[in-house]
């Protein structure tokens, strides 16, 4: 409260009453400079402006940054850009050289200088290029010719690629080259063309019209990198909408990776090169093909091999199988049963044979009971007459003096009766 | 199923990488069903044999042929030495 007291006495001692009339307010330099800095600074214009004019003065002190004037018929405006925006300049500056300046308007102090802090300078004419670009983009994306359902798929393994370049640049060689190394087995048609200045967009137009006439699988249409003028070409709205109609899918490799172009929108693949745009053409190179093929051989012996070893189970089941319904088994089974009706018939047969032997042996025994010999045996002999055989019985049937037979056991003899009793 | 039995089968000289590799794996996958007659699956991997012979020396053979487009006409390309 105090302090804030002293400050009113000390800071406006004289003001109301040694004056009569109210006077401006006076200003230090450096206030007043910093209030025209505030003045400039708080100017939304003034903060984000694109200035054209030539270049004066231009000066590149060691530190890096880059001093110059932007200068027209009338006026000229100090210019300063940092070393670190200098640093991603595009174009090499010179003296004399009409450009366009990005940046915002700012007050250096010590000089009481205002000036253009720049972080962008571009060639005169490609802020309007660069409307144009805009503009034709916006109408040819309303109309639909930039859409993602319009893009078709490239061809993986495309036999015969259509080129649309300069016959000279290196976009040329490097696509040769990097199809040459990927796909030689692709063939390949080129169709020549300006790719610069007013003539490029009808030729290059024409070109794509002659290659689509020879049914490429898929083009290629390539420029090397340059400035936004050079590729302008490639933004003509002829050619973009060819690009679009064409009947083989097209692949655009304009410019570097940086570099966007209507035909990039338009074409069914951008490619950020031309080189690029040769390996986005060619999926499959020589060194997949070669995989393929090696594959498909060792599938073309081993399927080969299965199929024989399949053959042969199945023979062998089959022969299994035929083992089962061979005749042989019926056979032997049949010889099995004749054996076997064999041997019980003989063993049948051999068993009536001793029963019969034995009632033989029986027979014979009683038989030799009943003989006479048996009693001949014990001593008895048998006479008979020798004139007749008549056995003899009693007495009265000899004669003194017959001759008789006497049979003993063991054999006959002859003898003659000596007497008779009775 | 097997395609190439009925078929006229052209000269494997003939035929170019894309027929060669085609009828190839048209082979591979008759011969990988397992079906048909033995001696027409030797036959087909005899045949199959060929074709992978054909497809590997074109693939060795290859070599960028580039023509250049004039009107209707297609003339050899000369490329410009480095």
């Amino acid at each position: 409260m105090l302090t804030t007291s002293y400050k009113t006495v000390i800071l406006a001692p004289m003001q109301p009453s040694l004056f009569p009339a109210p006077v401006p307010q006076t200003f230090t330099v450096s206030k007043l400079t910093f209030h025209i800095r505030k003045l400039l600074e708080e100017n939304e214009t003034l903060q984000d402006v694109w200035v054209q004019g030539e270049v004066s003065n231009l000066s590149r002190p060691a530190s890096g940054h880059v001093y110059f004037t932007l200068k027209d018929a009338n006026a000229s405006l100090r210019c300063v850009m940092w070393k670190t925006s200098a640093a991603r300049l595009s174009l090499s500056l010179r003296d004399g050289m009409e450009v366009e300046v990005h940046g915002r308007v700012g007050v250096y102090e010590p000089q009481g200088q205002y000036q253009l802090y720049a972080d962008q300078i571009r060639p005169l004419g490609e802020g309007a290029l660069f409307q144009e670009f805009l503009r034709l983009k916006a109408m040819l994306e309303a109309e639909g010719l930039f859409a993602a359902e319009r893009k078709r798929p490239i061809p993986e393994f495309p036999k015969r690629i259509g080129i649309i370049t300069s016959s000279s640049g290196a976009a040329l060689r490097d696509i040769l080259n990097t199809l040459r190394r990927r796909q030689p087995l692709t063939e390949v048609l080129l169709a020549p063309s300006p790719v610069q200045g007013d003539e490029a967009p009808p030729a290059l137009v024409n070109a794509l019209r002659l290659l689509n006439s020879h049914s490429p699988d898929v083009l290629i249409i390539a420029r090397g990198g340059g400035s936004i003028e050079d590729l302008w070409a490639f933004n003509d709205e002829r050619l973009v909408r060819a690009v679009a109609a064409s009947q083989a899918p097209v692949i655009s490799g304009v410019g570097h990776e940086t570099d966007f172009t209507l035909c990039d929108f338009a074409a069914d693949l951008r490619a950020p090169t031309p080189t690029a745009a040769a390996e986005l053409a060619t999926s499959i190179t020589l060194e997949d093909l070669r995989f393929q093929l090696s594959d498909l051989q060792s599938r073309l012996v081993s399927s080969t091999l299965n199929l024989v070893a399949e053959r042969k189970a199945a023979l062998s089941f089959l022969k299994t199988q035929i083992g089962y319904l061979s005749p042989v088994r019926r056979i032997q089974s049949e010889i099995q049963r004749v054996d076997d009706l064999s041997r019980r018939m003989y063993s049948s047969l051999i068993h009536r044979i001793e029963l019969q032997s034995s009632h033989i042996k029986g027979l014979t025994r009683r038989l030799e009971a009943l003989s006479p010999l048996a009693v001949l045996a014990r001593g008895y002999a048998v006479v008979t007459r020798k004139e007749d055989g008549r056995v003899v019985s009693q007495v009265r049937q000899v004669k003194v003096g017959a001759a008789i037979q006497v049979r003993v056991a063991d054999g006959v003899f002859d003898a003659e009766v000596g007497g008779r009793g009775e | 199923m097997p395609k190439s039995s009925s078929k006229k089968e052209r000269p494997i000289e003939e035929l170019t990488y894309e027929e060669a590799l085609a009828e190839l794996e048209e082979i591979v996958a008759t011969l990988e069903e397992g079906q048909g007659q033995l001696e027409e699956a030797i036959r087909l991997f005899e045949r199959g044999q060929a074709l992978a012979a054909r497809c590997g020396d074109l693939l060795e053979a290859a070599e960028l042929k580039v023509r250049q487009v004039a009107g209707e006409e297609l003339t050899d390309f000369e490329e410009e030495a480095e």
